[in-house]
């Protein structure tokens, strides 16, 4: 079989800068004054200095009343209690997992708040916690909701709904977590049919349509005896190309963004999707289709 | 007369600069996807890759790390490609080692590790093309990293070499003809807003009387390179900011 390679040289890139140039807002960069005046509050990204406010990160300044504070474009995950997430353990502990989801520190999942096989309402005992590595192992993926958030910045998860728990068989992407756009619900069924997890994180996790009627067990099934047709893959790794096409021309990623991008796709070979400039062209059809129904 | 003469009479330098003007500066910001954020830095011909990852939780013995602020770990590395004669180990050696704790040093002058407690941020440099100024331009890629990366640093630190040229006149961005050649070699990595020096390093001694005015000018090189990275950042944000819209903001077209 023979397969087409694209080797370029690093001169011939191509820019991924879609934005049109439109306006802009005041754009703070770190050491710069805000404000010299006292009676604002100190939020994150700012600092006081002589009395002075300055801004700590680069990005845009946000107010709430009396509060300042300056939100970077890009950082790591700042959980929010009820946010979505996906996340991979990294370490079984006493009554604990680690799970490593991007934050700034590894998030934690308790035993007491995860839906164990045997009904809601079932005593936890010692066998349980020496069946830990049972349930859920080192480098499983799981699907969780953020339940508080430590004075340090930890995160807490619970998997108590069917809806989470662990992962089977699909693809994980990683993109920075301020490309996901907050909506009702993160996960979506696509019509093309996959299913997508839009981890508010940045873990996306695209896998074969769930169907609700079979997968009521919830929790740490994982059927990896099955097979997924080859149809299915197909659609699922063109999912994948796509979202990997709007992450890298920096669009905001949700249902419609990426189903739009998944039909503007069909005229590539899932292959072909990954050359920058059809990337480029996906983004940029994606986003004239977005911007005529916003009017 | 002298064969070669670090600034010849009428005031032009080897490479045609004169004595206050840098280098040719270009850098790009967020040129990785996988780090938590990257940047490239060139000036002249001296060219650096920063990438920075986390804050994260620490890895490897959980005993360096502290309750109350983070820890920052840097790793200065150069291509064995960078220089004239291939290098061995591009890391390890003495003055890798040493390079790497004073972009240490000069990093945790400015970020505010308070923030994050338990945490550990790693910063990794590679020299691809080195011709003089080498620390000065890892401190300058290293900044730019930093912001990319959103961590919240108190002001830009920059870092500029000076030299004095025919025992008179200081001069600012000396290149590697110029260190070769001799003449002593200032290095100031400073925060140019508020005037502080973060590390000061001479190659070789020179009367004390010079001092000042080639400190001098090497801050005010500091100050020039903060406008240039400045004027970067800015773009960067903006260019990304409008390609999400400003989702995440407040702002409204």
């Amino acid at each position: 079989m023979s397969q087409k390679f694209h080797i370029r040289l690093a001169s011939q890139r191509v820019n991924t800068n879609i934005a049109e140039n439109r306006r802009y807002p005041k754009i703070f960069t770190p050491g710069e004054t805000i404000t010299q005046q006292h009676e604002f509050m100190r939020g994150h990204g700012t600092y006081e200095d002589n009395g002075e406010l300055k801004s700590s990160v680069a990005g845009v300044r946000e107010q709430v009343n009396n509060l300042i504070s300056v939100k970077p474009l890009k950082s790591r995950y700042n959980g929010e209690v009820g946010d979505i997430v996906v996340g991979r353990i990294t370490e079984v502990q006493q009554k604990r997992w680690k799970v490593d989801t991007n934050a700034r520190l590894d998030s934690i999942l308790l035993l007491s708040s995860v839906n164990l096989p045997g009904g809601e309402l079932r005593r936890r005992s010692v066998e349980d916690e020496h069946m830990m590595r049972q349930y859920l192992q080192e480098d499983d993926l799981i699907s969780a909701e953020v339940q508080s958030v430590h004075s340090d910045g930890t995160l807490s998860l619970h998997t108590r709904s069917l809806r989470y728990g662990k992962l089977g068989q699909g693809v994980l992407l990683k993109v920075f977590p301020s490309l996901i756009k907050r909506s009702k619900t993160h996960f979506h069924n696509l019509p093309v049919g996959a299913s997508v997890i839009l981890g508010n994180n940045g873990f996306i996790w695209i896998c074969p349509v769930i169907n609700n009627s079979e997968d009521s067990v919830g929790g740490f099934v994982q059927n990896l005896e099955e097979v997924v047709p080859l149809q299915e893959r197909e659609t699922i790794g063109r999912i994948r190309n796509c979202i990997k096409a709007l992450a890298m021309c920096k669009m905001m990623l949700y249902d419609t963004s990426i189903l739009y991008a998944y039909e503007e796709s069909l005229k590539y070979s899932i292959a072909e999707l990954l050359v920058p400039e059809a990337m480029i062209d996906v983004a940029i059809l994606t986003q004239h289709r977005l911007s005529i129904i916003e009017v | 007369m002298s064969k070669k003469e670090l600034l010849s009479k009428i005031g032009l330098r080897l490479d045609g600069r004169r004595a206050h003007e840098l280098r040719r500066i270009r850098c790009k910001l967020g040129v990785f996807t996988e780090p938590d954020g990257s940047a490239y830095m060139e000036q002249g011909l001296t060219k650096v890759l920063a990438a920075v990852y986390g804050p994260h939780q620490v890895r490897g013995s959980k005993s360096k790390a502290h309750h109350d602020n983070c820890l920052i770990n840097c790793q200065f590395s150069m291509a064995v490609f960078s220089t004239t004669d291939r290098k061995k180990r591009p890391r390890g050696d003495r003055k890798s080692t040493e390079l790497s704790m004073h972009l240490q040093q000069a990093l945790e002058s400015v970020i505010k590790t308070e923030l994050y407690p338990w945490s550990q941020i790693d910063v990794y440099v590679e020299v691809l093309h080195a011709d003089g100024g080498i620390y000065p331009t890892c401190v300058n890629a290293a900044t730019l990293a930093l912001i990319d990366a959103g961590i919240p640093i108190k002001e830009y630190v920059c870092a500029c070499t000076a030299s004095l040229a025919n025992n008179d006149v200081p001069m600012v961005d000396i290149s590697h003809q110029e260190e070769v050649m001799g003449g002593p070699t200032l290095t100031i990595a400073a925060l140019p807003m508020s005037g502080k020096i973060v590390l000061m390093e001479m190659s070789q001694r020179f009367h004390l009387d010079h001092l000042d005015k080639v400190m001098n000018k090497a801050l005010q090189g500091c100050k020039d390179i903060r406008q240039i990275l400045d004027a970067a950042v800015r773009l960067h944000v903006r260019d990304i900011g409008s390609a999400t819209g400003w989702a995440l903001t407040s702002y409204n077209e």
